[in-house]
């Protein structure tokens, strides 16, 4: 009850301030892929692994005043900023989650671009083929990203790192 | 001739409330709806407990597939003069569409939740699996299974195809949003589909509106908010799914406290060990929910059987709305209360909110967050729709999400008179 909400505010207090719905897409799914209990449901869409119902309760939290959103106009679209504030702080205090300690993984997520992030969540969606087949499936279905060869190295180096 | 390319010696044709006939012409479509996971469908409802909200609708995930098969064959014959596509790629575009709510299980939302399953999951395995469906697909060519799961589970590298089964305007939602409408008896839910079908335009690896199709499409995504608010997150139906989940979750438990049940939730044992056996999976459906339902009602823990009498007799429990900042405290207070007057917060008392249903509406995003619908205009520029569509704008600029609290009115009432149901009627805005 209210879990999934208060693990999204723990997250938050990891994080602070996360910039564009993309990257909160990619950490949270990247998060879960190695095993925190989010319990948001994730399927491929064009950009890689995406969750409606994370949108949902994103939009949910704004709405209840535990995060703030802010708007940022970019050239040609708007680009936006989550922030946690103080009321997600009491929530969290009033309804405390089970997420484990995970400040520094969110903390490296977060410093990621949005563009490598898309890349490992795509990268761990495929997770049962082999390095081969990952690497050849995600240029298949990410051939507009044009991902270049050292971009997969120093992905599977991430990823092998995020195992540990 | 080629199994992919045979025909039936006759069209076929099921008689449908919503799009009036679905024709089938292919061998192997109508193959694929003879085999015995297509079936299962029938005994799946499409609406899993709306229908204690909305008598009619009583609908199956095997209405819905035949449905967007039929659209998507619509659309095909649209766009035969500007697509280029091979027999097999038509083939691969309808069987995903038949196909792509296989592996939906009983109640599927709130089953998928309880025990942690994705659908999409088991839609893949039965394709790939040891199956009917499988068997007809390789006849097809031994590759096709993995083309069509990939369709459906929009990995496939052609986009386009992709877009005409799962988008923002595609044929699933434009199925389920007329078919919910029809059988739940509304008024909203309907929009100029031979419209909309004839302004889609193939565009490089998405599917796109010409802009004059631009108010069928508004009355579209008007359908879809509606339909989103009015039907889909009806209170009632959600205070049903809210039964439905405490009843799996307790019977798991039941189950991991090895409590001895007088009917051995047999089908279930898979589940609760993680372990799915893709047979198991198939052979549950929600014939054999409701006989287990029905048959817990007579087991001597109290807390199932209850559970089973209100999912069956419709003994809902009641809702109030959930303020988080204003109840929150409330909230922890309820569950202390409950305890002390002997009913477990756990199965009586729960918090749904919107963000915990498996459907939406329409809202732009952020660049490259999910694709939006795009407007084709004469100039041959894309403008996502909000931009040119002041109605389109005003839905998907407002925020608008819900929670509510449920609770056993019921139960509570017949309470022993004392502080503690004082506290709890006052708490919850009982009279």
């Amino acid at each position: 009850m209210l879990l999934n909400h208060a693990r999204l505010i723990r997250f938050f207090t990891d994080a602070n301030e996360v910039v564009g719905r993309k990257k909160l897409q990619k950490m949270i799914y990247i998060l879960k892929k190695v095993g925190l209990p989010f319990n948001e449901k994730f399927g491929f869409h064009f950009y890689g692994p995406y969750s409606e119902e994370l949108t949902l309760r994103i939009e949910e939290l704004c709405n209840l005043g535990f995060l703030t959103e802010r708007r940022e106009k970019k050239e040609s679209y708007i680009q936006y900023h989550y922030i946690l504030n103080d009321e997600g702080r009491q929530f969290l205090d009033q309804a405390p989650d089970d997420l484990p300690v995970c400040g520094d993984l969110v903390q490296r997520l977060n410093d990621q671009s949005a563009r490598f992030l898309e890349l490992i969540a795509t990268m761990l969606y495929f997770d049962d083929l082999t390095p081969e087949e990952v690497e050849q499936k995600v240029t298949e279905v990410k051939a507009k990203a044009n991902y270049k060869q050292e971009e997969f190295t120093q992905a599977w180096q991430f990823i092998e790192q995020l195992k540990l | 001739m080629a199994y992919q390319n045979a025909q039936l010696d006759e069209e076929k044709v099921f008689k449908d409330p919503v799009h009036s006939y679905v024709h089938v012409r292919d061998q192997v479509i109508w193959d694929l709806i003879g085999t015995r996971e297509f079936q299962r469908l029938r005994r799946i409802k499409q609406l899993g407990t709306t229908f204690i909200t909305f008598h009619g609708a009583e609908h199956s995930r095997f209405n819905h597939s035949l449905g967007v098969y039929e659209i998507i064959r619509r659309i095909l014959e649209n766009f035969t003069d500007r697509l280029q596509w091979n027999s097999e790629q038509r083939l691969l575009c309808l069987t995903a569409a038949l196909l792509h709510d296989l592996g939906h299980g009983p109640y599927s939302h709130c089953f998928e939740k309880v025990f942690d399953l994705d659908h999409e999951d088991f839609t893949k395995q039965i394709i790939l699996g040891d199956t009917e469906v499988n068997q007809i697909l390789t006849k097809v060519n031994p590759d096709f299974p993995k083309k069509v799961a990939e369709v459906i589970n929009k990995t496939y590298h052609d986009k386009l195809i992709v877009s005409l089964i799962s988008s923002q305007i595609d044929a699933d939602r434009m199925d389920y949003l007329q078919r919910d409408a029809y059988y739940t008896g509304v008024s909203y839910g309907h929009f100029d589909m031979d419209r909309i079908l004839r302004v889609m335009r193939p565009l490089d690896d998405k599917i796109v509106i010409k802009s004059s199709g631009m108010h069928a499409v508004e009355d579209y995504i008007m359908s879809r908010y509606q339909m989103y608010w009015q039907v889909y997150f009806h209170p009632v139906s959600r205070s049903a799914e809210v039964l439905l989940s405490k009843i799996l979750q307790r019977v798991k438990a039941l189950h991991n406290d090895t409590y001895q049940f007088q009917q051995e939730p047999t089908h279930f044992y898979s589940f609760f060990t993680g372990e799915i056996k893709l047979e198991d999976y198939i052979k549950l459906d929600e014939t054999i929910m409701v006989y287990y339902f029905q048959a817990w009602i007579n087991e001597k823990d109290s807390i199932l059987s209850d559970l089973c009498y209100r999912f069956v007799n419709r003994k809902l429990f009641k809702y109030t709305n959930f303020h988080f900042k204003k109840n929150m405290s409330d909230l922890f207070q309820l569950k202390q209360l409950f305890k002390q007057v002997g009913i477990n917060p756990d199965y009586y008392l729960e918090v749904d909110s919107s963000s915990d249903l498996p459907y939406d509406f329409y809202r732009p995003g952020e660049e490259e967050e999910r694709l939006p619908i795009y407007l084709q205009m004469e100039n041959g520029e894309l403008k996502e729709l909000s931009e040119a569509s002041e109605i389109v704008e005003s839905i998907s600029g407002k925020r608008r999400t819900d929670h509510k609290l449920y609770y056993p009115a019921d139960r509570i009432k017949k309470l022993p008179d004392s502080q503690e149901k004082q506290q709890i009627k006052a708490l919850l805005g009982m009279k």
